[in-house]
C-alpha cells in the first residue's frame, strides 16, 4: 500500500492540473473578484463632467438602484463597449451613471460627442481616488448598486450583449425581488 | 470579451518590458526602506506578475502614491494592507493571510515534514536495531575466527567515503 | 523547400524514436539480441534527423526566411545576426525543438559511453529515452510545428522580444534544458532497472555520473537565469519565486536529494527503493515544469504564449510517463530494505535527513506554486503566493541542512564518532561565531539581522568543509587524498557557503533608491556620490536609445562612469538597459527611468554588496558536480566485492 502513495499523490496533482486547465477555459486569468459585493458602496463626492461646479455624492444617488460604469477616453476596450452601452442604456431599467476615470474632462467630452453619450449622469474622477475606493483596476468596469447603496454585482471588462443577457439582467431582476 | 480585456491590459502595460522608477519624497532612509519592503509584498493588479514596487502600470503608480501618503499619515503596514485588501481582495497580498482557505498553504509543508520525519525516525530505529545485532554477531565472530567485520575494517579511502 | 524538409526530418525522427523505444524494450524482454542491437543505430538515426531539423530552423533564422511563421514572429530584418541564434529558441516552438535536440545529445552520449554495460539494460535505458523523445516529437509535430509556412512571405518580421536580446539568453535556455533533460537519464536507468527486475545497486553506479552532470548543468542554467533576471529585467533582484523559476527549482531540489541518496545506495546499498523514487520524481518535476510553463495554467512573468491544446497534450503525456512509472514502482520496487546496517550516528542518517529536507522544500515550492489553483478549487477567490511566503518557509526548511552539512563528510559510513567529529569541527564553530561578531560591527548600518546570520552560516559551512579537506591532507598519503568525487563534494559544499554569504549579506546591506536627478546634480547613495551628467540620444543596431551618464565618486576619486539606457526597439518595444559596475565585493547598478518634468530624469540606483557571490556559489556547485562525475570509479567495471551484500544486512523492511 505504501508503495502506491507516490502514485496517489501524483493522481491528486494531475486532478488539480486538470481542474486548473478547465477553470482557465471559463475564467479570465486577470479577473480578481471584488470584495465589495454585498457591501455598501464606498463614499464619494465627485464633480459632474458637464458642470464641474456641481458635485454628486453617494448619498445623492440613494433611493434608486443604478449602474456605475467606469470608463475613460484613453481606454481602448471602452470604445469596444461603447456601442453596446448606447444600445442597451435605456433598456436596463436603472440609471446608468458614468465615471470618467483618470481622464482629461475635455478629451472625454470630445470623445462622448463623437461616439454618443449613453449616460444619465457622468462623474469625473480625475485623480483616480474614487476608482481605487471602488477597487477598479482595468477599465471598463461596471458596478450594480441597489437603492440602499449596496454593491450587488460587478463586471470587469467590456459589457457585451451576451453577458448583459446572462449576468447583468438577472442581477437587475434580482434587485427588484429583494426590494420592498 | 476576455481577449479584449487582455488586449487592453497589454496596451496599457505589457509593452514595457521595463520597471518603474518612481522617485518619492521620503523623509528619511528608514521610511524609504519601509516603503520598498511593503510595496514588494503587494501584487500589482494590472501586470499581475509584478509587485507594486516594480510595476510600471499607471494604477500601480497611483497605488504607490496612496501607500506613500498613508505612510506619511502615520498608518501602519497592516492598516495599509487592510486598506488595499478591502478594495482589491487578498489577491494583492503576496503572502496570503492565515484563514480557512490557506491553512493548507501555511501548514501543509510542515505537516509533510512531520510525516516525513515520522517515517525517517521509524527507518532509523529499525536500522539502529539491526546495527546492534550485527555488532553483536561481529563481536562473536571476531572472538571466534578473528574474521574481518565492518567495524574492524581498515578504512579504505575509496570505501570510507 | 527547406522548411518542408525540416518537417519531414522531424517525422522521420519520430518514426526512429518509436523504433528506438519499442524494439529494444521488446527485445530485452524476449532476450532477442537482434532487436536489442537495434537500439544504438536508432539512436544515431534519430539524432541525425533532429539535428537536421534544428539546423534547418537555424538556417531559416539566419537567412531571414519570413515565409516561416515562427521566424516571422520572432525576428525581423534589423535583428543582428548574433541574436538570430538565440531567436531560434526564443519562443515556444523553437525551444521545444531545442529540448528534443538536447535529449538526443544526452541519448547519444549514453549510447556512446556505456558500451561496457549489459546489453539488455542498455536496450531498456535507450528505449525509455526513445519513449520520451517520441512524446515530445509528437507534441511538436501535432501542436507546435516550427516549420509552419506563412504564405505569402511577410516583407519583415515582428521582433524578438527585446528582453531576450541579450547574451544571457544565448546560454541560459540551453544550459537549463541540458539540466532538465539530463534527469531523463537517471530516470531511464531507474525504469530500466524496474523493468528488468535488476534492483541491485549496479544501475545506481552507472547512473550517478549522468545525474551529477545533469545536476551541474541545471545549477548552471538556474544561475545564468538568475544572473540574466538581475541585469536584464532591471529589478535588481536575483530570484522572484515566479512560477517559471519554481518550475526549474523543484527538479533542482529533488535532484540534489537524488545525488545524495544515489551516493548512499551505490556505496552502502541502502535506500534502494527511495533512490528509484527520487529518480522518477526529479524527471517528473522537469516534465511538470514544462507543463506549467507551456500550458498557461498559471500566470507568470515569462511564460510562453499558451494554448490549451498544448496543455492537454503535455498533461496526458505527463500522466502516461509519470503515472506509468509510479505504478511500475508500486509493483516492482524492492520490498526489502537492503544494504549494510548503520547506526543512528552515521553518514547515512545525515543523508537521510538531507533527503527529507530537500524533498520537503520541493513539496513546499510545488504547493506554493500550485496554490492559486487550489484557491480557485476551494472557492476562496484568487490568492497570490509570492516571495514573502517562499522567503519565509524555505529558509526554515533549509536551516537544518545548513546546520548539519559540515558534519556530513566527517561522519563515517555506518557509525560515526561524535567526540572526534565535534573536536574537528569546533574551530569552524568558533570561527563562525567570531566572524558573526565582526560582521555585526562591519555591517552595523545593515537594516536587518540577515548579514549577521549569513556570515555565520557561510563560515560554518565553508570552514567546516575546509577543515575536512585539511584532515584528508594530513591523514591520507599523497595521491589518495582526494578522489574526484570527494573533491567535487568539497567544491559544491564550499559553493553553498559562498552562496549563503552572497544571499544574506546582499539582502541585509543593499541600498536601493529611486531618485530624481537634474543634469549635473549629485546625490549620495550608500556612501557614494552619484553625479548625473545628462542624457543623450544614441543609435544601436536595431534600437534608438536615451543614454544617461552617471559618474560615481568616492570622495574625490572617480569610481566609475555608468551609461544606463532606455531603448526603443524597431518593433516599437521599450526596454531599459541598466549599467552595472560589477565587483567581487559590491555592484553599482544604475537604471534610467522616465523624464520627470523639463530636465529631470528618474534614476534608480542600487549598491549591492556581495551580490555576485550568489552566482559564484552556483559556479562552484557547477564545477563540483562536473568534477564528481569525472571519478574513474564510475567508469571502471564493477568489482566483485560490490555485488556481495552481507547477508546480515538483508532484513525485512
Amino acid at each position: 500500500m505504501s508503495r502506491l502513495l507516490p502514485f496517489i499523490g501524483f493522481v491528486l496533482v494531475v486532478a488539480l492540473l486538470i481542474f486548473g486547465l478547465r477553470w482557465n477555459r471559463t475564467h479570465d486569468m486577470n479577473w480578481v473578484p471584488s470584495p465589495l459585493i454585498d457591501k455598501p458602496a464606498p463614499e464619494f463626492t465627485l464633480p459632474l463632467l458637464y458642470d464641474s461646479t456641481k458635485t454628486v455624492s453617494r448619498q445623492d444617488l440613494l433611493g434608486q438602484p443604478y449602474l456605475l460604469n467606469v470608463f475613460g477616453s484613453w481606454c481602448v476596450t471602452c470604445q469596444d463597449e461603447h456601442p453596446v452601452l448606447m444600445a442597451h442604456a435605456k433598456k436596463f431599467g436603472v440609471r446608468l451613471i458614468g465615471m470618467d476615470w483618470k481622464d482629461d474632462p475635455d478629451t472625454a467630452k470630445r470623445w462622448l460627442a463623437q461616439f454618443g453619450n449613453p449616460y444619465d449622469t457622468i462623474l469625473v474622477d480625475a485623480d483616480g481616488k474614487a476608482g481605487i475606493d471602488f477597487g477598479v483596476y482595468g477599465a471598463p468596469e461596471t458596478f450594480l448598486v441597489d437603492a440602499q447603496g449596496v454593491v450587488r454585482y460587478k463586471h470587469i471588462g467590456n459589457l457585451t450583449p451576451e453577458n448583459i443577457e446572462r449576468e447583468l439582467k438577472p442581477a437587475i431582476a434580482q434587485l427588484g425581488k429583494v426590494q420592498p | 470579451m476576455k481577449r479584449a480585456l487582455l488586449v487592453f491590459i497589454l496596451l496599457i502595460a505589457g509593452l514595457h518590458a521595463a520597471f518603474a522608477i518612481d522617485p518619492l519624497p521620503f523623509t528619511d532612509r528608514a521610511e524609504e526602506v519601509r516603503f520598498q519592503n511593503l510595496t514588494r509584498q503587494l501584487r500589482c493588479l494590472v501586470c499581475q506578475n509584478q509587485d507594486l514596487a516594480d510595476s510600471e502600470a499607471d494604477l500601480a503608480k497611483d497605488l504607490r502614491r496612496q501607500v506613500f501618503q498613508m505612510m506619511q499619515a502615520g498608518k501602519t503596514d497592516d492598516e495599509i494592507k487592510q486598506y488595499l485588501v478591502s478594495r482589491y481582495n487578498i489577491f494583492v497580498l503576496y503572502d496570503p493571510p492565515l484563514q480557512a482557505g490557506t491553512w493548507l498553504l501555511w501548514f501543509g509543508p510542515f505537516a509533510f515534514l512531520a510525516l516525513g520525519a515520522f517515517i525517517v525516525v521509524r527507518i532509523l530505529r529499525k536500522r539502529q536495531d539491526q546495527w546492534g545485532q550485527t555488532r553483536l554477531i561481529n563481536a562473536n565472530e571476531t572472538a571466534n575466527h578473528n574474521s574481518g567485520s565492518i567495524e574492524s575494517d581498515p578504512i579504505d579511502p575509496e570505501e570510507d567515503w | 523547400m527547406l522548411p518542408e524538409l525540416g518537417q519531414f526530418a522531424l517525422i522521420l525522427a519520430l518514426l526512429l524514436a518509436f523504433a528506438q523505444c519499442a524494439l529494444p524494450i521488446y527485445g530485452a524482454w524476449r532476450g532477442n539480441t537482434a532487436l536489442i542491437g537495434l537500439a544504438r543505430p536508432a539512436v544515431a538515426g534519430q539524432a541525425v534527423f533532429v539535428a537536421l531539423a534544428f539546423g534547418i530552423l537555424t538556417w531559416a533564422f539566419l537567412t531571414q526566411d519570413f515565409s516561416v511563421a515562427y521566424v516571422a514572429q520572432n525576428s525581423n530584418l534589423s535583428l543582428p545576426w548574433y541574436y538570430r541564434f538565440p531567436a531560434v529558441w526564443g519562443a515556444h516552438e523553437g525551444s521545444l525543438l531545442l529540448w528534443i535536440l538536447i535529449l538526443n545529445v544526452w541519448t547519444v552520449a549514453v549510447a556512446a559511453f556505456s558500451r561496457h554495460l549489459p546489453g539488455a539494460l542498455m536496450a531498456r535505458v535507450l528505449g525509455v529515452l526513445g519513449f520520451i523523445s517520441c512524446g515530445f516529437l509528437l507534441f511538436t509535430i501535432l501542436t507546435s510545428n516550427p516549420f509552419l509556412r506563412h504564405l505569402p512571405a511577410l516583407p519583415d518580421g515582428n521582433d524578438l522580444n527585446p528582453i531576450l536580446q541579450d547574451p544571457g539568453l544565448i546560454m541560459h535556455p540551453p544550459m537549463l534544458y541540458t539540466g532538465y533533460v539530463g534527469f531523463s537519464v537517471a530516470f531511464a536507468f531507474a525504469i530500466a532497472a524496474l523493468l528488468g527486475g535488476q534492483l541491485d545497486v549496479a544501475w545506481v553506479r552507472w547512473a550517478r555520473p549522468w545525474t551529477n552532470v545533469a545536476w551541474a548543468f541545471l545549477t548552471l542554467g538556474i544561475t545564468l537565469g538568475s544572473w540574466w533576471a538581475y541585469y536584464v529585467l532591471g529589478w535588481g533582484g536575483w530570484w522572484f519565486w515566479d512560477p517559471v523559476e519554481n518550475a526549474s527549482f523543484m527538479p533542482w531540489l529533488v535532484g540534489t536529494a537524488l545525488i545524495h541518496s544515489q551516493a548512499v545506495t551505490e556505496k552502502r546499498g541502502s535506500f534502494r527503493a527511495w533512490t528509484i523514487l527520487l529518480s522518477i520524481f526529479a524527471f517528473s518535476l522537469s516534465l511538470l515544469g514544462t507543463f506549467l510553463v507551456r500550458s498557461g495554467v498559471l500566470t507568470s512573468v515569462h511564460a510562453f504564449a499558451s494554448d490549451p491544446r498544448r496543455g492537454i497534450f503535455i498533461l496526458v503525456f505527463l500522466g502516461i510517463v509519470v503515472g506509468g512509472s509510479l505504478l511500475l514502482y508500486a509493483v516492482r520496487a524492492p520490498k526489502v530494505a537492503g544494504g549494510k546496517p548503520f547506526a543512528l550516528l552515521s553518514r547515512e542518517t545525515l543523508l537521510l535527513v538531507n533527503n527529507l529536507m530537500f524533498v520537503c522544500a520541493a513539496a513546499m515550492v510545488l504547493l506554493g506554486t500550485l496554490y492559486p489553483i487550489i484557491g480557485d478549487m476551494l472557492g476562496i477567490g484568487r490568492v497570490s503566493v509570492g516571495p514573502p511566503y517562499f522567503g519565509f518557509v524555505f529558509p526554515l526548511l533549509m536551516l537544518p541542512v545548513v546546520l548539519l552539512i559540515p558534519f556530513g563528510p566527517f561522519f563515517r559510513w555506518a557509525s560515526a564518532d561524535w567526540s572526534s567529529t565535534w573536536r574537528a569541527l569546533r574551530p569552524a564553530l568558533v570561527l563562525a561565531l567570531v566572524a558573526a561578531v565582526v560582521a555585526k560591527l562591519v555591517f552595523r548600518h545593515a537594516a536587518s539581522w540577515h548579514a549577521f546570520i549569513g556570515v555565520a552560516a557561510a563560515f560554518w559551512v565553508g570552514a567546516g568543509i575546509a577543515l575536512y579537506a585539511l584532515k584528508r591532507w594530513r591523514e591520507v598519503p599523497a595521491g589518495r587524498r582526494y578522489t574526484p568525487e570527494m573533491l567535487g563534494m568539497i567544491l559544491a559544499h564550499f559553493g553553498l557557503a559562498v552562496f549563503l554569504a552572497g544571499v544574506l549579506i546582499t539582502q541585509a546591506t543593499s541600498v536601493e533608491s529611486d531618485l530624481s536627478f537634474t543634469p549635473n546634480q549629485t546625490q549620495q547613495v550608500g556612501g557614494l556620490d552619484f553625479r548625473f551628467v545628462g542624457v543623450q540620444r544614441v543609435q544601436g543596431p536595431n534600437y534608438l536609445a536615451d543614454q544617461g551618464t552617471v559618474e560615481v565618486r568616492s570622495g574625490d576619486r572617480l569610481v566609475t562612469t555608468l551609461h544606463p539606457e532606455k531603448r526603443q526597439y524597431s518593433g516599437q518595444q521599450m526596454q531599459s538597459k541598466s549599467d552595472i559596475d560589477g565587483g567581487v565585493f559590491r555592484d553599482l547598478y544604475v537604471a534610467l527611468g522616465e523624464p520627470l518634468g523639463d530636465t529631470a530624469w528618474g534614476v534608480r540606483i542600487y549598491v549591492k554588496p556581495f551580490v555576485r557571490w550568489i552566482w559564484f556559489g552556483g559556479l562552484f556547485m557547477l564545477v563540483g558536480g562536473l568534477t564528481a562525475s569525472a571519478d574513474r570509479r564510475f567508469r571502471a567495471r564493477r568489482s566483485a566485492r560490490d555485488e556481495a551484500v552481507p547477508a546480515a544486512a538483508t532484513a525485512t523492511a
